[in-house]
């Protein structure tokens, strides 16, 4: 939910915060024993239980080719299987739906055999004609759907071989297909939900194949989901066979994040999202696990306007990099366990490679390139370069809690090296306007997506180019990644892009965005799937 | 009699298109457009296509001129479409209609425990002789007049949701469900009431009516209850009129801090996307509700008290001239009621 959180005023968060410190310190005293906390479970998994998931947020809809939000997907994720899926461990991608598939040389052209005897949960048989309707129907289901509709563009249409072989074809060369149908939001649902209406989706919700079938959904309340029986086409990821371990997942919307925290701590419910490193430590007082991952993608970080002066400078550029302290903003900002930007990709990226060398803190380094670039520190610690003052404007939205101290932060560390910083917030509508406007300095943000693909959306200047980056060997290299359907080479050209993203310094990353689960000690096997949202069929209580 | 409710709901009709008139405005003139929120909040993996943002816009008409689309949507708001939400894509009504239940019982049940309190602590702090108790209950009110809602509501919570567990701490299950938020939302009606009565009561007992009961013999139950408070309950009652429209901004609070579902919730939500048309919905039908309530406690006065008449005056219900000098505290029109300093702040 990295570019929604809304609707939580400051004053609220300090109110929760005090109160939940409060309440920690009481519960404290009362319950201490069991220490085996995250630990191996002794017991044997087994299967019953309801699990009770308290998120923030409702945005009015369960279908998951419809929604963004984490906190919709953790739900809506359970109802519909994939064509394939991702292992978050490796990146690689492996059969669910498909049990195997081929890809031209071209990657222009996808083939999938299905796996046989897969039933919606309305009994309907899983076909290729249903996948086929499936990824025709995602760009008409209008601007929901938006995720689904771009790992489609430039569809030419699709082939039903037999009953269970579909060709997909496509315009143009288009390599991130395969991991775009690992993602919730092509997962196919049966040929009745096709042809329902995204209104109807919305609200009543799909026919999947998955683990779990929607019983009840109460808009801003609760989605209700009970376990499929007779389910035996899991993911290859799976590690139980068969049915899931829970009888049911009860999704609470809990908009208050201190009310979250306060119900997991007094087990009301058994695992909540979004954890807030101020509740970090009244969390494990109550004996809860915290489970961190770092969402796959490109990480946040400092964009520049390219074009504009002083950024058409790579000095300028490099010397903000050097100048920034990534370690002192996540120990200061935070939850544990979250890592400072060691790439242009987060390094649960496929194809991530390690660059930390060249984003290393060298305040030093970053005072002599500016000085070689001829901005000279003044007597009021400002460097200037004929008359005018070095100073940045940084764009940001308030879509994640961390971004204003994050920010306040990098004012800091680059004040120390002579650059004024000042800070712009704009609202998420504006959004639009300032990537395709290009009005900005610098602007602040992340973007997630498991497929490294996503830096040719951002740094080509083939597309939108919102960053205005001059045309160079990139584009080549990230043209090529997407026509390259062998893994193995695509890795290569997808670290070669890296490098010259970072070289270059046309951005800063910064702080990998890390999702952070609070989860019940009784509660075992939560897993994050690849794109580090939850896969609940393998999770039990005890 | 007739032709003040006719009147009324006349200058009803305009109140609703100001209503309708200045959202519109105000939220057009906000930067950016609902179809680019939505792409903001969505876009979470993916770089934003503009020719496809462009394509939403005009399916939407956010690309028509501004006096366009008002006309539009206002021909479609006089037949009651009020449009589809642009977040949900559900129609505004049926949005509205889900929502509007669970805020009823909150609101009615908390309107119910403020009254309640609020009467109560009025009437024992102007009926007891005990001076510290007096001034313990007359400061009850500007306590709970400066308490911030979300406030009582979390401490509530954590009070009896966490530590005692007797409530859930949140949904909309029944009734006991229903009794942390309404109790919290009672909060600041209930102290309203409790100061404008107890004012009122006060003025009401020094009058000479209440001394000439009193030598006729009267208890001082009887004179409190039958005399005093008959003549007092008039300001409470406009205040309460006035309350109704306090009820509902409240609730956006208290359902969020109580994760409730409801017309509360979906305003916030409708605001923070700038889901255009839900929140002309919920405006209208807020003026809506509060121009009823307001219209009908003006219709009750004359039951009340007999020296009330509807429609003689030049605007609104007034006091007949025959009207002796004993009348309730505060004259003038009773619609705008004097209201006390400190409750005045808190609207």
């Amino acid at each position: 939910m990295n570019r929604s959180r809304q609707f939580a005023p400051a004053r609220w968060a300090v109110a929760v915060a005090a109160l939940a410190v409060g309440s920690t310190l009481l519960s404290a005293c009362g319950s201490d024993g069991s220490s085996a906390d995250g630990g191996p479970a002794s017991a044997a998994a087994r299967p019953g239980n309801t699990l009770t998931f308290a998120v923030g947020s409702d945005v009015g809809c369960v279908d998951p080719q419809q929604v963004g939000s984490n906190d919709s997907v953790y739900s809506t994720r359970q109802i519909v299987d994939s064509l394939t899926d991702q292992d978050p461990d490796t990146g690689k991608i492996v059969p669910w739906l498909a049990q195997s598939w081929e890809i031209s040389a071209d990657a222009k052209a996808f083939t999938f055999h299905l796996k046989p005897g897969v039933t919606f949960s309305d009994g309907t048989p899983l076909t290729a004609q249903v996948v086929k309707d499936n990824f025709e129907a995602i760009p008409k289901l209008g601007a929901l759907a938006q995720l689904g509709a771009g790992y489609l563009g430039g569809y030419a249409g699709g082939k039903v071989i037999d009953d269970q072989t579909i060709e997909i074809d496509f315009q143009q060369s288009n390599a991130q297909f395969l991991q775009a149908t690992s993602t919730f939001s092509l997962g196919i649902v049966s040929a009745a939900s096709v042809q329902k209406t995204p209104q109807e989706r919305c609200g009543d919700g799909v026919i999947g194949s998955g683990p779990f079938v929607l019983s009840k959904y109460v808009p801003s309340q609760s989605i209700s989901l009970r376990k499929r029986t007779g389910y035996a086409w899991g993911s290859s990821l799976f590690a139980k066979s068969g049915d899931a371990y829970l009888d049911a997942l009860e999704f609470k919307v809990v908009p208050e994040a201190g009310v979250r925290t306060s119900s997991l701590q007094s087990g009301q419910v058994d695992a909540i999202g979004a954890v807030a490193q101020a509740d970090e430590a009244a969390l494990e007082g109550s004996g809860a696990q915290l489970q961190a991952r770092a969402n796959p993608g490109v990480p946040f970080g400092l964009s520049f306007n390219n074009a504009k002066a002083p950024f058409t400078d790579p000095n300028v550029r490099k010397a903000i990099g050097l100048a920034i302290n990534r370690q002192q903003i996540v120990d200061t900002v935070f939850p544990t366990g979250t890592k400072p930007a060691t790439s242009i990709l987060s390094h649960t990226t496929p194809s991530y490679v390690d660059l930390s060398a060249s984003l290393a803190f060298d305040k030093a380094k970053a005072g002599s390139l500016l000085d070689a670039a001829g901005w000279r520190l003044g007597a009021d610690g400002i460097r200037r370069k004929d008359g005018a003052p070095l100073s940045l404007t940084i764009t940001w939205f308030a879509n994640a809690a961390t971004n204003q101290p994050a920010l306040e932060l990098v004012q800091q560390q680059l004040k120390a090296v002579g650059v004024q910083v000042e800070l712009k917030q704009l609202q998420i509508a504006q959004i639009t306007q300032i990537l395709t406007g290009g009005d900005f300095d610098v602007l602040w943000g992340n973007l997630t997506r498991a497929d490294p693909d996503i830096l040719r959306s951002q740094y080509s200047t083939k597309g939108l180019n919102t960053y205005k980056i001059p045309a160079t060997e990139l584009d080549t290299v990230l043209a090529q990644q997407a026509a390259e359907p062998d893994a193995t080479k695509r890795a290569a050209l997808v670290e070669r892009a890296q490098r010259l993203v970072v070289d270059n310094a046309y951005v800063t990353p910064v702080v990998e965005l890390e999702t952070e689960l609070g989860v019940g000690k009784n509660v075992h096997d939560l897993k994050f799937e690849a794109s580090t949202r939850v896969q609940l069929h393998d999770t039990w209580k005890s | 009699m007739w032709r003040y409710v006719l009147r009324r709901l006349v200058q009803a009709v305009v109140v609703l298109w100001a209503a309708y008139t200045v959202t519109f405005l105000v939220l057009d003139l906000l930067p950016g457009d609902p179809v680019s929120t939505l792409a903001g909040a969505g876009a979470d993996s993916q770089g934003i296509d503009p020719a496809q943002i462009a394509r939403l816009k005009h399916q939407y008409g956010f690309d028509q001129p501004v006096l366009v689309r008002y006309f539009h949507y206002l021909t479609k708001a006089l037949r009651g479409d009020f449009g589809v939400s642009v977040s949900t894509n559900r129609p505004v009504s049926s949005v509205m209609l889900d929502a509007l239940p669970p805020t009823l019982a909150l609101t009615g049940l908390g309107l119910a425990i403020g009254i309640a309190f609020g009467g109560a602590i009025a009437l024992l702090a102007t009926y007891t002789n005990q001076r510290w108790l007096r001034q313990a209950l007359l400061s009850l009110p500007s306590l709970g007049v400066s308490v911030p809602g979300f406030w009582v509501g979390l401490m509530l919570v954590q009070l009896f949701s966490f530590r005692i567990r007797l409530f859930p701490a949140f949904g909309n299950d029944g009734l006991r469900g229903l009794i942390l938020p309404a109790v919290t939302l009672a909060v600041l009606p209930g102290a309203m009431i409790a100061q404008i009565l107890a004012k009122s009561l006060l003025t009401a007992l020094a009058e000479p009516y209440a001394q000439t009961a009193q030598a006729k013999g009267a208890g001082r139950a009887r004179v409190h209850l039958r005399h005093a408070l008959r003549n007092a309950v008039l300001p409470a009652l406009t205040i309460t009129g006035v309350l109704t429209g306090q009820l509902m901004a409240n609730a956006v609070v208290i359902e969020t801090v109580f994760s409730r579902n409801g017309l509360g919730r979906i305003t916030a939500a409708a605001v923070t996307a700038q889901d255009i048309p839900v929140v002309q919905g919920v405006v209208v039908f807020g003026a809506f509700v509060f121009i009823t309530v307001n219209l009908v406690i003006d219709l009750v006065y004359p039951l009340l008290d007999p020296r009330i008449a509807v429609g003689s005056g030049g605007r609104g219900p007034s006091r007949r001239r025959s009207g002796t000098v004993d009348t309730p505290a505060g004259g003038g029109a009773l619609t705008t009621p004097a209201v006390e300093p400190a409750a005045g702040s808190a609207l």
